[in-house]
């Protein structure tokens, strides 16, 4: 049977990496986010990537670390809040955002994955977004053109997978792991656990192994929080 | 006297209907979760992937994978469910969400929206703002009547990069509602904050708007 699975992140980048290339990540903040496989990149020294993201960490935390390290060029990302070295870099002209709107930048990863290389969509009609785009109508509606994501390798975050890449993913951190993992040429997981064939349910696979063809368990995680919301418990 | 967050966010959720799927917004639209009459059954959705929000978890419930499109961490109800992005945004560019509640910089009397960025000051991006106006069934924006330095920001045309043209459906701000049937009616100013008046609306007001 085919190997998917690698020793360590380093490992499983091996024979991927070149400067210029184009990165899908998933995660949204930094729930859900492939961080061995960010510090491996930062680590491996490859520069002058695009990286397609949500968002870019906050400082010196997930994609931050990349960003501290000048290897990314260019982002394309929803939402690049939080996060002041962005804003210092960005302002001074030293990285590029693609602004793409998020249920856009997921659908450009699905569409990438999917072999489609473009749809329209009624977002972002009458702003920025849409100048220079090709305007259709349909049914009396003015949609925009918008070009799928293919990247060179996508990296993302699961769950727990099976030996042969069957992946599940837990409450939010599925995110944007899902549309990312198809959009790339390879793509490469990390997960909290690698389980033997035949013990996830066929029916709750998330991810079917056919999209993921390189695979580490990169635990133990420790998870960072963004926001830390509680409730106080009512007195008994 | 001009009614403060959490008062502009229970007017918000008077606009709440049994039933309804529901997307709000970062800040005061947020607020509109602790507003659900009692007895209404509203299911609210987040973004990033997440329908039937509960309520922030008690401090040994905080799980670093559930959490809200501010990131904030939340707690899951047993009706919740999860999916990934392009499924979620399905929901809502596809039309399946009834009301999404969004904080704005500025609204135009044709219903343009502004509120991702300040060129050359914030740049922090639109994330779901752009999707949710193009595809949810009503738009409510929640705002400050005017701005810090005392300008309006229920104007005649946007001077910010927009959100989204001809989007909104209400606007609520902590002066007064307005609020238009359709498309392509002007607003009417249909309610004022206690002891505001007509008046003192239309003082800080540039949008042309009905009464």
């Amino acid at each position: 049977m085919a190997q998917k699975i690698y020793p360590d992140a380093k490992a499983a980048l091996d024979g991927l990496l070149f400067d210029g290339m184009t990165i899908a990540a998933g995660g949204f903040g930094l729930c859900g986010i492939p961080e061995r496989l960010i510090d491996a990149l930062v680590a491996s020294g490859v520069k002058d990537l695009t990286v397609a993201s949500n968002n870019c960490g906050i400082d010196n935390v997930a994609l931050g670390k990349l960003l501290r390290t000048r290897q990314i060029s260019k982002m394309i990302s929803s939402y690049v809040g939080e996060n002041k070295e962005f804003e210092r870099q960005f302002l001074a002209g030293e990285v590029e955002v693609e602004f793409t709107p998020q249920g856009t930048l997921a659908e450009r990863m699905r569409a990438g994955g999917a072999g489609i290389p473009g749809f329209y969509t009624k977002t972002g009609v009458g702003t920025q977004v849409a100048e220079g785009k090709e305007l259709k109508e349909f049914d009396g509606e003015t949609y925009v053109l918008e070009r799928a994501i293919r990247a060179d390798v996508s990296i993302i975050k699961g769950w727990k997978a099976d030996e042969t890449g069957n992946l599940m993913f837990r409450k939010t951190a599925r995110n944007f792991n899902q549309p990312a993992a198809t959009c790339g040429k390879v793509c490469i997981a990390e997960v909290e656990e690698i389980v033997p064939v035949g013990s996830l349910d066929p029916d709750c696979i998330h991810l079917p192994s056919i999209f993921v063809n390189r695979l580490i368990d990169g635990s133990p995680y420790e998870k960072q929080i963004e926001f830390r919301t509680v409730r106080e418990r009512e007195a008994a | 006297m001009p009614w403060d967050r959490n008062q502009m966010a229970a007017r918000a959720a008077k606009e709440l209907r049994d039933g309804y799927y529901v997307n709000l917004g970062i800040g005061i639209p947020t607020l509109v979760a602790n507003c659900v009459p009692p007895g209404m059954t509203v299911t609210l959705q987040s973004e990033n992937g997440m329908l039937g929000i509960g309520p922030f978890p008690y401090d040994e419930e905080v799980d670093p994978d559930l959490i809200n499109a501010g990131k904030q961490t939340v707690s899951e109800l047993p009706q919740t469910s999860f999916f990934d992005s392009a499924t979620s945004f399905a929901m809502i560019r596809g039309g399946h969400i009834d009301l999404a509640v969004l904080g704005g910089m500025e609204v135009s009397e044709k219903g343009d929206l502004a509120n991702w960025m300040v060129p050359g000051k914030m740049i922090k991006g639109m994330g779901g703002a752009m999707d949710l106006v193009a595809g949810v069934k009503k738009i409510i924006v929640v705002m400050e009547h005017v701005s810090k330095g005392g300008g309006a920001k229920f104007i005649p045309e946007c001077t910010l990069p927009l959100t989204g043209r001809n989007v909104v459906d209400m606007i609520i701000t902590d002066f007064a509602v307005f609020q238009r049937p359709d498309h392509d009616s002007p607003f009417k100013l249909i309610e004022l904050a206690p002891d505001v008046t007509k008046e003192e609306v239309r003082e800080k007001t540039t949008a042309n708007y009905v009464e």
